[in-house]
């Protein structure tokens, strides 16, 4: 595959992208955070997004969760139209995203922020009835009819299967408050929480951030799982050791722009992506010396 | 017969007043992000220091107004240096909680040494009026155009050609870079705390001589109108403040002249929840930009509710209840019928400003909506009381949310702002509609407390059915919080951002959560009314509000044993230690700041 | 500009210093010498701890163990208005201007610590005559510069303190090429006239261009350090960044 990104994926847009961004441009003032980005993520491929600090990865996430709006360009999830949505909107369509360095509700449980993450799924409490809708909501919370304990009682099990996924860091722990647990340990419950969303499209932003490589490696092997099971995912990473091993496709993103986009290794030595890393001057003799030692 | 050059100018004079406080707000705020909501009272330390002045020691005023923005600023100092700059790494809700007490505080201690009546605050200048087109200016008028135009032109030339002036320039657009030039920051937080302190105090000596009075009132009120004044012009924006405030004269001028000047403090008030809503950056700044965020952080303290065994819950239920059967004075029992309404309160405001994160001031508003709403019901379309207070409390669920729902889109302080001034505006606005709430006479004659007909006669029943009623919502509201509901509110309230990301609707929750709490304090009030006979637009006020507050922070912040708890310790501890009734406020007043600063999480902890 | 060689021994030493942010480890035993008059870079990709240690170095962050000293004295505890009254200047990231204040305003922040006004107004002068540009631009608002503009203004805000050392974070980041040059060349002039520095850098080939001495810091640990010459060539260094076998 060439590392030319727009002709490539022009194959893959019309047939079944579950995720497909055209154009997506955010300006800040004078800065373009993101400058007209084409993507698109097919079912079950796992795409990392890798580049420079102040790149715009983030901000790309952020346009496509809805957390904030594009100036230009459009997203479509499965064909269907979402530029714009709210991030509660796409909650429910079953979009779920990890925050850079975490973010989990810190007063909450272990049990309790995983739920959340299921708030989307809520049939008997939550009925999708117009106007008196949260008062019935309401209602049922209060009574606890036989069916909205029957549904409380099915999620915690959910969550208790999810938890069960990073051994005996979490179960142990799933009454105590998120802030009482190890940084690493809160991205976990982040991952957790947005697996019980069951989602049709992950967005994780920099899952390993700050861990140590133990860490790491399990964190590396948990997104590998992930994948084997068929979840589509969309991935921010620095540690391109990791980023190789997982991706399908990486894109390489510089300055707002998409500068490369191919396989692990291609794009690794590509000389563009090289070049915005280091700079221009290493790059020429770092891959001199790689062609020596070759 | 007034000429419109005659509003024009009395709103003009009115906006150099105005705008003394609100240069001051927005220092404050450009500097350290923080709401001063303690700015009203310096404004009264002002205006009394003023008056010890011009009447005890009858001083020149030269004099005068040289002691005036001294000992105002002095104040200032003390505030910043003891009350606040401890509070600089604490919770997000610390500083918040802190102005507020000082407030309180602060006004206290004035009506206690001079007596909440209200005093002459002679000018000493001479009574004569110039002609100016149509219109006349006094003396007085360009005494305060001058001050207000020689504290600008101070102020300017302090932030363009001095060090210190710099520094607080520097601050408050980058603390960080300031910090790496070498600026010491808290010398800023002083020296800009001691600046608008001294404004303020102007600004009450100058009003108070320009109606030749001054009462304990007008603190609260300063501090509003400084606060629209500043939000108008765009928070942290000093020029801007000048600008909003002789907007916001004019506007109040042109209100009175056309409405009347019982309408006075309604335009203010409209006008600041307008702007919130539409412009929350003021009305010189775009409109997309988001405002900035007053101080970030973890809101509350994390920490792990003391947890109460079942037996003990028990044992205080069988004790309470059973209680009238002990040889007890009505006194006690009275005191606790009072202590159980004010539970309601606070159980309601626990859950708003606790669970959810929304600490809202004008709580006492859904109190007097639930109590009109019971007493009219019951007086002019003779539903039976009990029925009608349960009608109060869905009026103040229902219209209590409607209204408080433009603050649901704002954050942080500006929270507390927006709800601060739609209590006001309820108050107003039942003093003035007249045709249904009968206005400044109140409601009287209200229908005693009534079960299925049967009429609560005598202490004890009544001590029993409050008590029940309580020991129903607390009930209701633990059944809430173990719901998915409660875990959402406190989601909410821990990060909005994550909460949004998974699929939680902000508007929904918070209008549940006031939906819940408005009909818990509506039946309060409904109660009360039924209780006291007679109500008014002064029976509910702001000082209950605040007292609900202390008594939530200092149960627990979303703890409901702890409002309870809170509330008989507050509203039963000074009738037990028989604290004079104007002491008791200074006491809730410095609770207040004791646990802000040693223990925010509260006796029982926070959920 | 001249600094005071008073000792011997280097003027900035970080020694086995352990950051902590809440529970996340950010530096492992981290260790790091500046010698007096040398220009040292420390590199690292994203996430490895670069703009801590800058942080670090200028006391607004606390490292949990480890040992900070000056020339000598030690300065772990200080606050940063002291740390910077002790001759340390600082060249924040994205250069942190005073946006609403001028550009004359802004490099006299540079000198809020001295009291000599007289010297100040020279020192302006000489700012001036260093970066030319800025003689037309002095009453604009800082915010209205361009990123490479305002670059110049941050150095001179830097220099305006008289510092022996400055600490610069990422200062060519967003920068047009022209200006990188710029920003380098005056780098080394600072440099020749007796200023340490101490650089964090994303842009690896650069910073060794100008650079003494070098540090490679990843996932905070530094894996790679020694004379800059000589990493120019080192392979690892492009490794340390775009991952390949972890390094140490």
């Amino acid at each position: 595959m060439a590392a030319d990104g727009d002709s490539t994926n022009a194959s893959v847009a019309d047939h079944g992208s579950l995720l497909s961004v055209r154009g997506l441009t955010r300006r800040f003032g004078g800065l373009t955070a993101v400058d007209d980005i084409d993507l698109d993520l097919a079912k079950g491929e796992l795409v990392s997004i890798i580049g420079p600090n102040g790149a715009g990865k983030t901000t790309l996430f952020n346009l496509v969760t809805g957390l904030d709006r594009p100036d230009g360009g459009e997203v479509r999830l499965d064909g269907a139209p979402i530029t714009g949505y709210s991030p509660e909107k796409l909650a429910g369509s079953g979009i779920a995203r990890t925050f850079q360095l975490g973010r989990v509700f810190g007063n909450l449980s272990v049990m309790e922020n995983v739920l959340i993450g299921a708030h989307t799924r809520l049939r008997a409490v939550k009925p999708a009835t117009p106007l008196i809708g949260p008062l019935l909501e309401l209602g049922l919370a209060l009574l606890r009819p036989a069916a909205v304990r029957a549904e409380e009682e099915r999620l915690r099990e959910e969550v208790r299967g999810i938890l069960a996924r990073f051994g005996e860091r979490l179960l142990p722990r799933i009454d105590q408050p998120a802030y009482s647990l190890s940084y690493a340990n809160r991205r976990r419950v982040e991952i957790a929480r947005a697996l019980a969303l069951k989602p049709r499209l992950l967005l994780l932003d920099e899952p390993t951030a700050g861990m140590n490589p133990t860490e790491t490696t399990e964190m590396q092997g948990l997104v590998a799982e992930l994948k084997a099971e068929g979840l589509t995912i969309l991935l921010i990473e620095h540690k391109l050791d990791m980023v190789m091993r997982l991706s399908d496709r990486v894109i390489v993103m510089d300055e707002g722009k998409k500068i490369a986009e191919g396989a692990g290794e291609e794009v690794r030595n590509d000389a563009r992506v090289i070049e915005a890393y280091l700079g221009h001057g290493l790059s020429q003799s770092a891959a001199a010396a790689r062609e020596t030692a070759a | 017969m007034s000429s419109w050059l005659d509003y024009t100018i009395n709103g003009l004079i009115l906006g150099n007043v105005y705008a003394l406080v609100a240069v001051g707000l927005a220092l404050i705020f450009g500097v350290s992000r923080l709401i001063n909501f303690a700015q009203g009272s310096i404004y009264l330390v002002g205006a009394y220091v003023g008056w010890v002045a011009v009447v005890a020691l009858r001083t020149p005023l030269f004099i005068t107004i040289i002691l005036v923005a001294a000992i105002a600023a002095l104040v200032g100092l003390i505030i910043e240096r003891f009350g606040l700059r401890p509070l600089q790494n604490s919770v997000r809700i610390a500083p918040l909680l802190a102005t507020i007490g000082i407030s309180f505080v602060l006004d206290q201690i004035v009506m206690l040494t001079f007596s909440p009546n209200p005093r002459a605050l002679p000018s000493q200048l001479p009574d004569i009026r110039f002609q100016i087109g149509t219109g006349t200016i006094g003396p007085l008028d360009i005494l305060i155009a001058c001050i207000g135009v020689t504290s600008a032109l101070l102020l300017f030339v302090f932030l363009r050609y001095t060090k210190l002036g710099w520094a607080v320039r520097a601050t408050a657009q980058d603390r960080d870079a300031a910090m790496q030039m070498g600026v010491d920051v808290n010398r800023v937080n002083q020296t800009v705390f001691g600046i608008a302190a001294a404004l303020g105090g102007l600004s009450g000596m100058l009003v108070g001589m320009y109606y030749n009075q001054i009462d304990t009132a007008m603190s609260l009120h300063a501090t509003l109108k400084g606060v629209v004044a500043e939000v108008v012009g765009g928070a942290g924006n000093v020029p801007g403040a000048v600008v909003g405030s002789l907007l916001l004269g004019l506007v109040e001028s042109y209100g009175v002249a056309v409405f009347g000047t019982s309408y006075r403090n309604l335009f203010a008030f409209l006008l600041l929840i307008v702007v919130l809503v539409f412009r929350p950056n003021g009305l010189f700044a775009s409109a997309k930009q988001a405002p900035p965020e007053p101080l970030t952080g973890t809101f509350i303290a994390p920490s792990r509710p003391v947890h109460i065994p079942r037996w003990a819950l028990l044992v205080a239920f069988a004790a309470f209840a059973l209680l009238p059967f002990l040889p007890v004075s009505s006194y006690v029992l009275q005191t606790l019928i009072n202590a159980w309404l004010f539970a309601m309160l606070a159980l309601s405001l626990t859950l708003v400003a606790g669970t959810i994160g929304q600490v809202s001031l004008g709580h006492a508003a859904l109190l007097a909506i639930g109590a009109y709403t019971s007493a009219l019901l019951s007086l002019d379309l003779s539903v039976p009381v009990s029925m009608s207070i349960v009608g109060g409390g869905l009026m103040s669920a229902a219209l209590g949310t409607l209204l408080i729902s433009p603050s649901f889109r704002l954050r942080g302080h500006y929270v507390s702002i927006a709800t601060l001034a739609i209590g006001e505006i309820i108050s107003l606005v039942i003093l003035n509609w007249e045709s249904v709430t009968h206005g400044p006479i109140g409601v009287s004659g209200i229908p005693p407390l009534s079960l299925f007909g049967f009429e609560l006669v005598g202490v004890t029943s009544i001590y029993w059915f409050s008590f029940a009623v309580m020991v129903l919502l607390a009930l209701l509201q633990v059944r809430l919080l173990g719901s998915h509901i409660g875990r959402s509110f406190r989601a909410i309230r821990d990060d909005d951002v994550a909460a949004r990301a998974y699929g939680l609707s902000l508007n929904r929750y918070k209008a549940l959560a006031f939906i819940f709490g408005g009909f818990a304090a509506g039946v309060s009030g409904g109660i009360a009314a039924h209780l006291y006979s007679y109500i008014n637009h002064e029976t509910f006020n702001t000082q209950q509000s605040i007292l609900a507050l202390t008594i939530v922070i200092l149960g627990g912040l979303g703890n409901v044993a702890g409002a309870i708890a809170g509330s008989v310790a507050l509203v039963g501890l000074p009738e037990v230690f028989r604290i004079a009734a104007e002491y008791r406020i200074l006491i809730y007043g410095i609770v207040l700041l004791l646990l802000v600063r040693f223990r925010p999480q509260g006796l029982l902890g926070t959920i | 500009m001249t600094s005071e060689t008073t000792t011997s021994g280097p003027l900035l030493r970080l020694s086995n210093i352990n950051t902590f942010y809440g529970q996340a480890q950010v530096h492992f035993d981290l260790s790091i010498e500046v010698q007096r008059g040398h220009i040292v870079c420390l590199l690292g990709g994203n996430a490895s701890g670069k703009s801590t240690t800058m942080k670090i170095i200028l006391g607004l962050v606390r490292p949990r163990s480890g040992e900070l000293t000056f020339d000598g004295a030690s300065m772990l505890g200080l606050t940063t208005p002291q740390i910077v009254r002790r001759g340390i200047a600082s060249v924040p990231e994205a250069r942190r201007l005073f946006a609403d204040m001028s550009v004359r305003e802004n490099i006299l922040m540079g000198a809020f610590v001295r009291d000599d006004s007289g010297e100040v107004a020279n020192d302006l002068e000489r700012m001036l005559a260093l970066f030319p540009k800025l003689g037309q631009r002095l009453s604009q608002r800082a915010g209205s510069l361009s990123g490479g503009e305002q670059q110049m203004v941050a150095m001179a805000r830097a220099l305006m303190s008289r510092p022996r050392m400055i600490v610069m974070d990422e200062p060519t980041m967003g920068l047009s090429p022209l200006f990188v040059d710029r920003v380098l060349d005056l780098i080394r002039t600072i440099n020749k006239e007796g200023v340490s520095i101490f650089m964090v850098e994303q842009n690896a080939s650069l910073a060794l261009e100008i650079a003494h001495e070098a540090y490679v810091l990843q996932t905070g640990r530094i894996v790679l350090s020694g004379p800059a010459r000589a990493l120019k060539d080192d392979p690892r260094v492009r490794d340390a960044y775009l991952g390949g076998a972890e390094v140490a």
